[in-house]
């Protein structure tokens, strides 16, 4: 099975972990920052997590992006325990369950986070 | 042993027309002239990094410029830790015999060099490229994701957060190099513009020109000499998306680093320092260091705990939050304002006693740690 990785412009969330030390973590290496194993697994993940920081961004870095402000940008640890940075729905409060889903900001593929009830 | 000699510092602000080897210059000049050394007693070179002049050779380019001969120099980039981090550099360099007089200088325009576009988007670039970037954060925004997070678990609040804001500025008033000297109330700082919320506009520090400088000494070269106690430093990651906590950063691992090679306590400590990019971050870091209470910097900084006739006098020039940030040089303005007051020399600002201070830089997303003590013995 093909890995979707919106860092790829393909719409999914992937992940990697280690078979040696069962590290999981975000950032794609070749190795395990954990034990240096140096095979790690890609794996996809579910998308659900719980929301642990957000912030609403008014002032936005750039002139293309500043069509789309105010924007919410949220950390969510997923349920696969690697935490993600990404866009967020607004009125999302701490704690919050959420599912990730994508959209286009300034002609980039982000994930962006909805609630849900499960 | 080592010791701070001698102390520049430009006005932060607008110096339109000035590079960034200009603000260097400036600010080596008045070291130079602070410790009563010549070019020629320098022997050693280590400076910041400027985001308006990125040179590969920064160190190389500034002894050239400002007519050094030196046997080591070198320059660093470690984010908002980079002054501390020159200064702890230093001391070990001196106690390994490397040379015997070191200026330490950093400076840059970074207000009128660039447009303010600029200045946000190179900042980001501290965010990791492909996993962060991209999403369009800010530098505050950032800092917004930790306080909102450090916010739910101890219950600091909005109005916590602009007591330091409303302090730095008090203190900045005291101070004519301060970049913003207009008192702010608690109000204000609750009605300034948001920008990355919790944090408005009062809550961030500026972008500032300056530039700032020290010689550090293997002789007590003068009368003004501080004395290089202990030094630490704790790295815990580089992006806020991989932090381990965003209640428990590295600062409190550095600082016990240097305070264990000091042989001080908390309790000897008489005069703060401390890094106040966002108010966030001076919450965070007060906090951590053991100088507050969780949850309770912002009703010590209101009980006047951290003004100059206050237990602990904190940043009494105003800070990164209204003396001004500019780079580099932004935390080595903290440096300078308490060697003033260590060495009795800060006007009327001067607190009652600086015998021993405790200073704290960090830089990134409270991501790399800087902790100096120094002491007038």
């Amino acid at each position: 099975m093909t890995i979707q990785d919106w860092t790829q412009n393909t719409e999914g969330l992937a992940y990697q972990a280690c078979p040696a030390c069962s590290a999981v973590w975000y950032f794609r290496r070749t190795f395990c920052p954990c034990c240096g194993d140096g095979a790690p697994q890609q794996r996809q993940a579910g998308g659900r997590g719980t929301v642990h920081a957000l912030t609403l961004i008014t002032r936005a870095p750039s002139e293309e992006l500043r069509a789309f402000a105010p924007y919410v940008i949220a950390l969510v640890d997923t349920d696969e325990g690697f935490r993600v940075m990404a866009h967020a729905e607004q009125d999302l409060r701490i704690g919050e369950r959420v599912q990730c889903r994508f959209a286009r900001i300034a002609d980039r593929l982000v994930p962006r986070f909805e609630k849900t009830t499960s | 042993m080592s010791y701070i000699t001698g102390i520049g510092l430009t006005p932060y602000g607008k110096h339109p027309g000035k590079s960034t080897l200009d603000l260097m210059s400036e600010a080596a000049s008045a070291a130079l002239a602070d410790a009563q050394l010549t070019r020629k007693e320098v022997d050693g070179l280590i400076c910041g990094y400027s985001t308006t002049f990125p040179h590969l050779m920064l160190s190389t380019v500034f002894v050239e410029h400002f007519g050094l001969d030196p046997v080591y120099a070198h320059g660093m980039q470690m984010g908002g830790a980079t002054g501390f981090g020159m200064v702890m550099l230093a001391h070990h360099l001196i106690e390994a015999g490397v040379a015997r007089n070191i200026l330490v200088v950093a400076g840059e325009n970074r207000l009128t060099g660039q447009t303010r576009d600029a200045a946000v988007q190179t900042l980001a670039q501290i965010g990791h490229p492909v996993y962060e970037v991209p999403l369009g954060p800010t530098i505050p925004a950032y800092y917004g994701l930790v306080a909102s997070r450090y916010m739910h678990e101890f219950g600091t609040t909005e109005e916590d957060l602009a007591e330091l804001a409303v302090l730095m500025r008090r203190h900045a008033s005291m101070h004519p190099g301060a970049q913003f000297r207009d008192l702010v109330s608690v109000a204000d700082v609750l009605a300034s513009k948001p920008v990355a919320a919790p944090l408005k506009l009062l809550d961030c520090c500026p972008v500032s020109d300056g530039g700032a400088a020290f010689l550090i000494s293997r002789e007590r070269v003068n009368d003004f000499a501080v004395r290089i106690r202990g030094t630490g430093q704790a790295h815990t990651h580089q992006h806020v998306t991989a932090a381990p906590s965003l209640t428990q950063f590295g600062a409190a691992a550095s600082m016990e680093r240097a305070k264990s090679a000091a042989g001080v306590t908390n309790g000897d400590v008489r005069y703060l320092a401390i890094y106040d990019s966002f108010t966030i971050t001076l919450t965070i870091l007060l906090e951590e260091l053991g100088l507050a209470p969780r949850g309770q910097a912002g009703g010590r900084a209101r009980a006047g705990h951290f003004s100059h006739e206050g237990e602990r006098p904190l940043n009494t020039h105003g800070g990164l939050l209204s003396y001004g940030h500019c780079g580099c040089g932004g935390a080595m303005a903290h440096l300078v304002e308490t060697h003033l007051q260590m060495t009795g020399r800060a006007g009327a600002r001067q607190v009652k006693d600086a015998s021993v201070a405790m200073l704290h830089g960090d830089g990134g997303v409270l991501s790399s740690h800087v902790s100096l003590i120094l002491a007038r013995d």
